[in-house]
């Protein structure tokens, strides 16, 4: 078992002081991040990156990523007390979550989300460390071409199985690529859309706008409903967290599906949202009684929150192994291997098994201080909450500014920000999606550059992308999410003209 | 998130007025790439392989077509009509939010982050939250120093300094 060795080779890296304690403070950043609004697992990272620059990368990268695990679990915390879903991935926990807080069972709702996460991470950090090797020594084949495919896959993705308007999808992913372009073009050395702005010169900072977007756009949008926080008291007590474990093995059944139905769609850019949305959708449509959902069931707590965690989680998967991120935060992280000269994808494994596996191992003992740590840290954190809103907003904005000046140390990225914090605002409100933008600016790059390696290689004839059975499946499937939407309007059309109207 | 609530609130704009504008802005943003894209060759160049426009050139014109689409929608088949993207109230306060942020980061250049950052969270609970202004500079001020404490010292990240900080030896 090769890569049992790998993984205790990572946990000795992990088990120094100096990274236990990076670990800890990661978690503790990520929880906090995570419940308060405006802050989120991508741009808390985004914020965080450029202080981790002076750091050994697999240290940075262990904080980075246990901020990611501590922001998944704060989702939680928000919406069970507050019915404020600190991120988009807890929405679905609030249906039942918060019920069950109005009738007095805040530490049992409390304790089946941290251990569903839990849960939901432990089973996708599993098939991480199982697969990802595989994928990696599969992935050492791949050409531009095949690399090309999987990307043209992952945006399709966004296209074929993204909940509203295809064409804002598009529309979205497209500005992102556009905005990615801008700057010096590394093959031939021209610069592109720059017009004579020096500033412009490197190009869009992809951390600027994930600052911007997510966090300046959604304080821009809390602002305006004027956010206030009204919540449960939390108390954890250890009798009610041993009650609730004893109730959790009957819901095995949903705690199994919502595992594979996160690993899917984190592997795949579904994302942890749609993960949780979907994974409570089945549990209700599978219940014994479908109608005490949304009044307290904790099943209907246990499907979103394993669902969001497992999601979460295996969106490193891709990441590491083919450098295409699962989410928006693996986005970013994946931003920041790169910043650290870490080229992400197979070879990863081979040159860097120490960071790689280092990171695994940091996922186990990630999520299980986690766990421990919002067990007992409970009414701390939703101390937090009752701090007003306008004493949070403005010292959350000036964290933003501060996060966004020091990517490249330039006032003009503090401008920016606020630029795409108004386009982060309009755009929510819209439903354009961001995460198709901000991968799009993240890996712009990458897919153009491959894109144009493979055209180098087949002398301009597209055929490339269908030489060989491999690259012909990939893209294949890509085509078939591409026109996804288009094969389900029309499949509605029919139904429609059969008499029965749905959606 | 709920652009549909029913409230006694002025609406001002419509999403579908929002939905044309932000096609609007699309359409220009991709004018603006293939523009740039012709200029730099979208076509074959020898050994070097696709031109630096070719890729972006595409782009710009997959993004305006899917504008065109999201701009018809609007504009013919009246998509978003009659739901309120933003009430008077609400853009009020939004535009509110967002002045004294523009104002904040125009004064980092000549006081610094520091200052401008205290003074900033200072009137903003001031005027907000209805704090006592003593109050809200204390918490600016202890934000400040947080952050003067793990940049400055903790992780010698420096930012922006002002007056201040140079007469304290910064």
């Amino acid at each position: 078992m090769e890569e049992i060795n790998a993984l205790f080779n990572g946990f000795a890296v992990v088990l120094t002081p100096y990274n236990m304690i990076l670990m800890v403070v990661g978690i503790l950043l990520g929880v906090i991040i995570g419940v308060l609004p405006g802050l989120g697992g991508a741009n808390g990272v985004a914020i965080l990156l450029p202080l981790t620059f002076s750091m050994p990368p697999t240290s940075a990268i262990i904080m980075l990523s246990c901020l990611y695990w501590g922001a998944l679990f704060g989702g939680a915390i928000t919406s069970i007390l507050f019915n404020i879903p600190g991120e988009p991935w807890s929405v679905a926990t609030t249906f039942d979550g918060h019920p069950m807080a109005q009738n007095g069972k805040a530490d049992e709702a409390l304790t089946t989300a941290f251990t569903s996460s839990f849960i939901g991470a432990l089973f996708a950090v599993i098939v991480i460390t199982f697969l990802a090797p595989l994928v990696a020594k599969f992935a050492l084949k791949f050409g531009p071409a095949e690399f090309f495919a999987v990307q043209f896959l992952t945006f399709a993705s966004f296209i074929g199985m993204g909940a509203g308007s295809p064409f804002k999808t598009i529309m979205a992913m497209c500005l992102g690529f556009a905005l990615a372009a801008v700057g010096l073009d590394t093959i031939t050395g021209q610069l592109r859309m720059t017009f004579d702005f020096i500033t412009l010169l490197k190009g869009f900072g992809f951390l600027v706008a994930v600052i911007g977007l997510f966090g300046i756009g959604e304080m821009l949008s809390s602002m305006e409903e004027g956010l206030e926080f009204k919540g449960a008291h939390a108390k954890l007590r250890l009798d009610a967290v041993l009650r609730t474990w004893k109730q959790l093995p009957k819901y095995w059944a949903t705690s199994l599906r919502s595992c594979l139905i996160g690993v899917w769609m984190g592997i795949t850019p579904g994302g942890a949202t749609p993960a949780s949305f979907m994974s409570y959708g089945l549990a209700r449509r599978f219940a014994k009684e479908p109608k005490t959902f949304g009044k307290g069931n904790p099943e209907g707590i246990v499907a979103p929150e394993t669902a969001a965690h497992a999601a979460g989680t295996a969106a490193l998967l891709p990441m590491l192994t083919l450098g295409i991120p699962g989410s928006p935060t693996a986005a970013v992280l994946l931003g920041g291997l790169l910043i650290w000269g870490l080229q992400p994808g197979p070879l990863l494994f081979v040159e860097k098994p120490d960071f790689v596996w280092g990171l695994i191992a940091s996922m186990y003992l990630g999520n299980l201080v986690g766990l421990i740590v919002v067990l007992t840290c409970v009414p701390a954190f939703a101390a937090i909450l009752r701090v007003p809103f306008s004493i949070v907003a403005p010292v959350i904005m000036v964290i933003c500014a501060v996060g966004a000046y020091t990517v490249n140390n330039a006032i003009f990225d503090v401008w920016l920000m606020i630029v795409f914090g108004v386009m982060g605002y309009v755009f929510g409100k819209l439903k354009y999606p961001l995460a198709p933008l901000v991968l799009a600016l993240v890996l712009g790059d990458t897919a153009e550059s491959s894109f144009r390696q493979a055209m180098l290689a087949s002398q301009g004839s597209l055929s490339i992308f269908w030489a060989n059975p491999l690259v012909t499946t990939i893209m294949t499937l890509g085509v078939l999410m591409l026109l996804w939407p288009a094969i389900s309007w029309l499949r509605g059309l029919l139904r429609r003209q059969g008499g029965s109207v749905s959606a | 998130m709920s652009t549909e609530q029913q409230t006694d609130e002025t609406p001002l704009v419509s999403n579908r007025a929002m939905e044309i504008a932000t096609a609007l802005f699309f359409l220009l943003a991709s004018s603006i790439v293939i523009f740039d894209s012709l200029k730099l060759g979208v076509g074959w160049k020898e050994s070097e392989g696709p031109a630096a426009g070719y890729f972006p050139f595409y782009i710009g014109v997959i993004m305006a077509l899917a504008s065109l689409i999201v701009l018809f929608q609007g504009v013919v088949k009246r998509v978003g009509a009659g739901k309120t993207f933003v009430t008077r109230e609400g853009f009020n306060s939004v535009i509110l939010v967002l002045i004294p942020l523009i104002i904040y980061v125009g004064t980092i250049e000549y006081i610094g982050i520091y200052v401008a950052s205290a003074l900033y969270i200072a009137l903003f609970m001031w005027h907000f939250g209805k704090y006592n202004i003593f109050m809200g500079l204390a918490v600016g001020t202890g934000v400040a120093l947080g952050l003067f404490a793990m940049f400055e010292i903790w992780f010698l990240v420096p930012l922006p300094k002002g007056p201040l900080e140079e007469f304290f030896g910064y």
